[in-house]
């Protein structure tokens, strides 16, 4: 591979070995995949120590996952690495959809401004390990990053977990309050608990091909139904960092696995799609089928699964990568409020509840997408082709025409745990959604983004006028009960001697994103969900709310 | 005088439609899903009941299919 430089991560002899397990550990965290690394970063920042097992010494083979939506690059931004990952990613948010050699079609995805993060980034998968792992060794007492240590065996019991480890230089014993398994679709240790696995086989074959190009290709996603210039069913276009571009080329079921993985044979395909003049260089290619799958339940005892391990989607819609951190996100902050006495392990099976939602959610897409990209019979063919002839002149028709419906933030309204809205807050940011951001400035007058101050723990988001209001607030804050609850105040203009951290909301987008006038209150979950909301500053209903979450719903 | 809707009438659950619609073919061979088309056509045409929208449908619907009922993109 041409344009990335693999670093060999050194393997440690663990102290471990030849003796006893040693003390127990409150998480061990197995795969150091974007899943498994951001769940060791999100720990750690809530003080909590993991040990984090990896079978293999480098990061990603193959740029993988390169689609990063926006609310992953959210929760990246509370991990501390999305800086890196804006600077180096491509940024884009426009979608062109092609039937033959005609654009039916653009989408936008990210239509108003006033965001800190795009729609979307394109970044090679092992950039992005890349930097999860030198931000988690900004950790060295609480990540310790284990290279080439393998799991092949997990004992459960009540109140934790075992696992057998293999090194190069024999295997040891771990033992752990929670095992968090965040390795991959063919997960180990799903496996070894012989945990079945069910979902559905598509029957298509795709081959990728990143090729490093000397073209100015848009930063759009471009999406060709039946192109005129390859054979296949579909071509998908995506422009990565480094000139390096990835080409999906949908090969039909009795492809030739075999034959099309030839780098050569793929290169044949390529140049079809670059024309004859373009200078190409091969980087990597793969052929794959895929399945929409998931286990029944992601919580089993003190087994957490987290990413590709407990559910897998076809990588049209860019769920899969981002699901998983959507996963971390839910997870960690459970995790850590559970691990330190502070709430019940119910509060960890919500994440249970949620996530399989969310799963359900990026399978259901994903499935919709193939069926419409791979039809079975004569007739699905003529609805689809119906759908494409319609879709240049009839925008409902676009509609239909679907070519990947992109990750976006799964919504938790109505879930156990979330306080019922009273309406008398205006707005979509209903409990259960996750915030939109918006643009604020410091009492100073420097530039900040809401979401940057929301998060990582329990957050009351209060709309205030002046002086008088926040005075009355600060009295009340002892009177709810949230132990290490943050407060922060949002004005009109700067009152500059508030007793709270304020913000200044001189655009007035985070008033119409959230129905703020004075008096509104929102409490805001440590993973930016929207608990409850209220019209006026009301510490029972804050107290209540909290106590309802940390219960998992259960007051 | 109302035109030939154009724009989504799914209240965005356009998706959800297609499914429905993919499934209702499922088991069914060619003559079957002909009997299936033809049906549903007569039901939501009747549904929508007012002729001129109807004609307005079919003469949209038959636009590009040549007299031997070529495929739309073979005409272009």
């Amino acid at each position: 591979m041409g344009t990335y430089q693999y670093k060999q991560y050194p393997y440690r002899r663990p102290a471990e070995l030849g003796r006893d397990p040693g003390a127990r550990r409150a998480v061990v965290i197995v795969g150091a995949g974007p899943v498994g690394l951001a769940a060791a970063i999100d720990l750690a920042l809530q003080g909590i120590g993991v040990v984090v097992l990896d079978d293999n010494d480098v990061v990603s083979v193959g740029s993988r996952a390169i689609c990063w939506a926006k609310r992953t690059l959210e929760i990246f931004d509370r991990l501390g690495v999305a800086e890196r990952l804006l600077a180096k990613g491509v940024t884009w948010q426009v979608g062109r959809v092609y039937h033959r050699d005609r654009e039916l079609y653009r989408f936008d995805l990210l239509p108003e401004g006033g965001h800190k993060m795009p729609a979307f980034i394109n970044l090679q998968q092992y950039y992005v390990e890349e930097y999860l792992v030198e931000r988690a060794r900004e950790f060295p007492g609480l990540i310790d990053l284990r290279w080439k240590n393998r799991v092949v065996g997990v004992e459960r019991a009540a109140d934790g977990v075992a696992v057998t480890v293999e090194t190069p230089d024999g295997r040891y014993r771990l033992e752990a309050d929670w095992l968090i398994a965040a390795d991959g679709a063919k997960s180990s240790v799903r496996t070894l608990l012989g945990l079945p696995f069910e979902g559905h086989t598509f029957e298509e074959k795709f081959l990728i091909v990143d090729v490093r190009l000397d073209a100015d290709y848009p930063s759009d996603r471009r999406f060709w139904f039946q192109p005129t210039f390859d054979p296949g069913q579909s071509v998908l276009i995506h422009r990565q960092p480094d000139n390096v571009f990835r080409i999906d080329f949908q090969l039909g079921w009795d492809a030739d696995a075999e034959a099309e993985r030839d780098p050569e044979h793929a290169m044949q395909r390529v140049r079809r799609v670059v024309g004859p003049d373009v200078r190409c260089e091969y980087e990597w290619c793969s052929v794959y089928t895929f399945r929409c799958a998931r286990l029944k339940r992601f919580v089993e005892g003190r087994v957490l699964f987290a990413g590709d391990s407990a559910h897998v989607v076809s990588p049209f819609g860019a769920r899969g990568g981002n699901g998983g951190v959507q996963d971390v996100d839910n997870l960690c902050w459970k995790l850590a409020r559970v691990l330190r006495g502070e709430a019940p392990a119910e509060l960890v099976a919500s994440y249970d509840r949620e996530r399989v939602h969310g799963a359900d959610e990026n399978i259901l897409n994903s499935s919709r997408t193939t069926a419409f990209m791979t039809p079975k019979t004569a007739v699905e063919r003529q609805l689809r082709d119906g759908v494409l002839a319609l879709a240049a002149d009839f925008p409902f028709a676009r509609g239909l025409v679907n070519s990947g419906r992109l990750s976006k933030p799964c919504h938790l309204q109505g879930f156990a745990g979330f306080a019922a809205d009273d309406g008398s807050v205006a707005g979509p940011m209903r409990p259960g959604v996750p915030c939109d951001d918006a643009p604020v400035t410091g009492v100073d007058g420097r530039a900040t983004w809401l979401l940057n101050h929301l998060g990582g723990r329990p957050t009351a988001l209060v709309f205030v006028a002046d002086r008088r209001d926040a005075a009355a607030i600060e009295r009340t804050i002892a009177a709810c009960g949230i132990a290490d609850l943050a407060v922060v105040a949002l004005t009109d203009r700067p009152c500059g001697d508030l007793p709270l951290p304020e913000l200044v909301d001189r655009e007035g987008l985070t008033r119409a994103r959230y129905g703020g006038r004075t008096g509104v209150t929102y409490l805001i979950r440590p993973d930016q969900h929207v608990l409850g909301r209220w019209g006026e500053w009301n510490p029972a209903a804050l107290g209540a709310a909290w106590r309802l979450c940390l219960g998992g719903g259960k007051a | 005088m109302t035109h030939l809707r154009r724009d989504d009438g799914f209240g965005g659950r356009g998706d959800e439609f297609y499914e429905q619609l993919v499934a209702a073919h499922r088991g069914l061979d060619e003559a079957g899903s002909g009997a299936l088309n033809a049906r549903l056509v007569l039901l939501l045409a009747n549904h929508v009941g007012d002729l001129a929208i109807v004609a307005e449908a079919i003469a949209t619907a038959r636009r590009g299919l040549g007299a031997q009922g070529t495929a739309p993109d073979q005409e272009r």
